[in-house]
């Protein structure tokens, strides 16, 4: 697609996302308003994402996509798809290998390192939009930090439910300031939101970016006696037997039969390779690259 | 001793029409003033100016600050002034439904100043919410009802357990009376007396009720179009208005 | 041994190869020609150009036959196509009052100055389905006029003349950009009109008509509403003076509205306007009522809770490419996210079902 400039946008476009990216690691947790750009799929299918990745690929940077954890679903591989025609960049499943990884729903498995960025693509950037409309005042009860709200919203779980009942994009105060929606990832991911990378946050339809720099003290919101507790499926996967990813929930049968495999497909895979086996699982094949489309 | 408020020339206009103009007063702690005059005679103006729900023509509104002493609350910044609102200030609306949150529970609604000023143990603020209900005589288990389930009484002693519980120090209300039941009246009014009384809270109440301020208030501030036409001490004022048109109210021969 | 799915990569090429076939239908049919959807669809060819924010009618014929005559999916083509052209410039604003009007009605005057000019509508035609079109066959020839050589001036210039109709502030400041610049609230009425002549025309439609059955009715009469072409011009940098550098066909409307008067105004009329990208005077009309009615504030009329009042909801909602992928997305794989969802709400109902065996027990 030689008719596109490099990652599709022009470089006017990708500076002014820029800046509003380096402004959102100024300010961590601080949603920038950016003049989003139409892209060519549609707006709450990653065009925030896609974006922010496009302005802060380089040629020689290699690209990871995940949906769900997964590099193989369908959105994914469309992204994927247009950043090989759009950027010519090289692409990996591997998250080892990969300097920047664009992700919906899902933080890696694997520890993160300094010299890698993860973008998140966010439906709807504003934590408390659910509880207050009108950005008009959200903004303003961002900037005066009136965030008693918030915990009403907790508050009235508890009494309800006898504990906050708030699964995925859950919300958490960054550096002690600005409470940031993290995207819906579960909040079994939450803990990893203190990282050695770079994260980066874009959201096309709703026009903002926000940004945690590395090693940015994350908190996921609370009571003291009602503490914060990550959670997924009590079991281990059942094709590498690992008790410590999160996992999807495969039904397997019309009787109902389940399994439990990790969502990180890449975290799975590696596993296997180095010889895990768990409950259902055979050895997994020792090639790693993609299929061949 | 030192004026909790000291109200200096407070203006305020509607175009060319006079909101209220002149008004000056002193509030002392544990002093509850009564704001008296009929529809339009400017007492609502005068109490949103005060608690900053409205922009002012000029004047100040000196408020004697835990840390910082006597502070122009017209000049504060936004967040001091937000601060200051939901801390030593309180305000009961008219309407409890303005003064409530109808889709969050009783319990939460009483709890959520103290969330806003950093409460993060919900054993706690569960407690004082239940002793709150308890104080204005709601039953316990209604905690986790929501305000649309009560009667119009009940949501309005919710109201003022809601603002009550952070223990503030000024407490501004606008007719909390009105559009109550006779009987649920002088239930609610005997409430407020015995909170006042008991928290030493300092209070402006605005009523067209001479009957609340008789009950409530110190000293009675009347006003006619806008302007302050007589004040002095509860009893004197309405055992001896000086003024023609306080007499009239007092007589009742005004039905406001 | 499970196996998870895999070959979305696969998977999605034959979708495309299939959406193709489909497209282009039974092949012993022809096929359609974009000139064919220029010149035969132009209503459609209209509407993608307005709410694609793109003027060009070959393109938007393309876009319309790519999407299958599906316009919504069509104005997303225009519009992400339109991200990647490079900007040149602006051009000058453009001249209304010297529009060669195709159509040039007012509702408020019997006759004015340059006459009522019915032009290609579909206003009194009996909605009766036309047999005749299902076969081909020539036309004869609409009768011509020599066309009005004069400027047509605005009906609103005449109330002007009057001062009976409120007085908009002139301005020479660049207006705000949308397409540049995040619409941040509350907006000014430029970055209004921008949202709004780019807004679906259903919701505007919509929108227009619950202010004319009570939600924040303002009472509007069509002063004036004028289809035609008007001249671009742009300051060339190189030449030192605006050179015309093609035509548009525009339909702009005027409303003419109620307003009682205020404090520091004596009575008098107000406006509504609604400007859009060629023949779409439904778009134009609906537009203008929109547009007066989220005026309440700088005319100092009550804000009566109606939802066309709302200046966040009217322009956070409007567009219908945010809209459709928004709604559209939740196709996309949620699994992660139900995943969470499912495990809480196991374990809220073991926690009740335990609370419950234990009060049976007690």
């Amino acid at each position: 697609m030689s008719e596109y400039n490099f990652a599709y946008l022009d470089e006017q476009t990708k500076r002014m996302i820029r800046r509003a990216i380096l402004k959102g690691l100024a300010i961590p947790g601080y949603q920038v308003p950016f003049a989003s750009r139409e892209m060519p799929m549609p707006y709450g299918w990653g065009t925030g994402g896609v974006q922010v990745s496009a302005a802060a690929l380089t040629p020689d940077d290699t690209l990871k996509v995940i949906d769900q954890g997964a590099d193989d679903t369908t959105n994914a591989v469309s992204i994927r798809k247009f950043f090989q025609r759009t950027a010519g960049v090289a692409t990996t499943e591997e998250t080892e290998q990969a300097s920047i990884i664009q992700t919906r729903h899902r933080i890696p498995e694997a520890t993160l390192r300094e010299d890698q960025i993860l973008v998140y693509q966010v439906p709807i950037p504003e934590p408390l939009r659910f509880l207050e409309p009108r950005e008009t005042e959200t903004r303003k009860m961002h900037s005066l930090e009136e965030y008693g709200l918030m915990h009403v919203k907790l508050y009235e779980d508890i009494s309800q439910h006898g504990q906050i009942a708030t699964s995925y994009a859950y919300p958490v105060k960054v550096e002690g300031r600005y409470v940031m929606d993290p995207s819906p990832i579960p909040k079994f991911d939450n803990p990893k939101l203190e990282m050695a990378a770079i994260q980066l946050f874009g959201a096309g339809r709703e026009q903002r970016i926000y940004a945690v720099p590395p090693y940015t003290q994350v908190v996921s919101l609370d009571f003291e006696d009602y503490p914060f507790e990550p959670t997924k499926a009590d079991h281990a996967c059942d094709l590498c037997a690992a008790a410590d990813s999160y996992l999807d929930e495969v039904i397997m049968d019309d009787a109902g039969g389940r399994m439990f495999v990790c969502s990180d497909t890449d975290y799975c895979r590696s596993r296997r390779a180095a010889g895990h086996v768990g409950r259902l699982g055979t050895e997994a094949p020792l090639s790693t690259g993609p299929e061949a489309a | 001793m030192h004026p909790l408020l000291q109200v200096n020339n407070i203006r305020k206009m509607y175009g060319a029409r006079i909101g209220c103009t002149d008004v000056s007063f002193d509030l002392f702690p544990g002093e509850v003033m009564g704001i008296v005059g009929e529809s339009g005679s400017g007492k609502s103006t005068l109490l949103n100016c005060l608690a900053g729900h409205l922009d002012t023509d000029g004047g100040e509104v000196i408020f004697d600050t835990r840390d910082r002493g006597p502070v122009d609350t017209l000049t504060m910044s936004e967040p001091e002034r937000r601060m200051l609102g939901r801390t030593d200030w309180a305000f009961v609306h008219q309407h409890a439904r303005d003064g409530l949150r109808m889709s969050v529970s009783a319990g939460g609604n009483i709890g959520e100043r103290l969330m806003a000023v950093g409460g993060r143990h919900y054993g706690d603020i569960r407690a004082s919410a239940v002793d709150w209900l308890d104080r204005v005589e709601i039953e316990e288990n209604r905690v986790d009802d929501r305000p649309s389930a009560f009667s119009g009484g009940m949501q309005q002693r919710l109201q003022i357990a809601r603002n009550l519980v952070t223990g503030p120090r000024l407490v501004f209300m606008d007719e909390p009376t009105g559009g109550l039941d006779v009987s649920v009246q002088a239930r609610l009014l005997d409430l407020l007396r015995g909170l006042v009384r008991e928290m030493g809270l300092s209070a402006i109440i605005v009523t067209h009720d001479l009957a609340v301020v008789r009950l409530l208030a110190d000293r009675l501030m009347v006003m006619k179009s806008g302007h302050v036409v007589e004040t002095g001490l509860t009893d004197q004022v309405l055992d001896d208005p000086q003024h023609a048109y306080t007499q009239l109210l007092v007589s009742s021969v005004l039905q406001v | 041994m499970y196996v998870a799915v895999k070959g979305g990569e696969r998977a999605i090429d034959n979708a495309h190869a299939w959406l193709a076939e489909e497209r282009r239908g039974d092949t012993s049919v022809a096929e359609l020609s974009l000139a064919q959807i220029r010149e035969q669809l132009k209503l459609a060819v209209n509407r993608v150009m307005a709410e694609g924010s793109l003027f060009d009618p070959d393109l938007a014929a393309l876009a319309i036959k790519q999407s299958r005559g599906d316009l919504i999916e069509a104005i997303f083509l225009i519009r992400a196509y339109r991200t990647t052209l490079p900007r040149f410039g602006h051009s000058h604003p453009v001249e209304t009052a010297d529009m060669a009007c195709d159509r040039r009605v007012s509702a408020t005057f019997k006759d004015v100055p340059g006459g009522q000019v019915l032009g290609p509508t579909f206003d009194y035609t009996h909605r009766l389905l036309d047999f005749k079109l299902a076969a081909e066959g020539d036309l004869p020839e609409a009768p011509t006029a020599a066309p009005r050589q004069e400027p047509t001036p605005h009906v609103t210039s005449f109330l002007r003349g009057e001062d009976i109709i409120q007085t908009e502030p002139h301005s020479d400041a660049a207006p705000k950009d949308i397409t540049r610049e995040p619409v941040a609230f509350p907006a000014d009425r430029a970055t209004r009109l921008q949202t709004l002549t780019r807004g679906d025309e259903g919701f505007l439609l919509g929108m227009a008509y619950s202010t004319q059955r009570g939600y924040a009715r303002n009472h509007a009469f069509v002063g004036e509403l004028r289809i035609g072409t008007v001249a671009v011009e742009m300051e060339i940098p190189e030449l030192g003076f605006a050179i015309e550098i093609g035509e548009i066909e525009l339909t702009e409307c005027e409303t003419v509205n109620q307003f009682k008067g205020s404090k520091t105004e004596p009575p008098q009329f107000t406006r509504g306007y609604g400007l859009v990208f060629g023949q779409t005077e439904r778009k134009a009309i609906a537009m203008a009522l929109v547009d007066r009615a989220l005026r309440w504030r700088e005319l100092g009329e009550d804000n009566v809770g109606a939802a066309a009042q709302d200046e966040e909801f009217v322009l956070s909602h409007c567009d219908n490419i945010q809209a459709t992928g928004f709604l559209e997305h939740i196709k996309l794989p949620h699994y992660v996210d139900f995943q969470s969802e499912l495990e809480l709400v196991r374990k809220l109902r073991r926690e009740a079902e335990t609370s419950t065996a234990q009060e049976a027990a007690e």
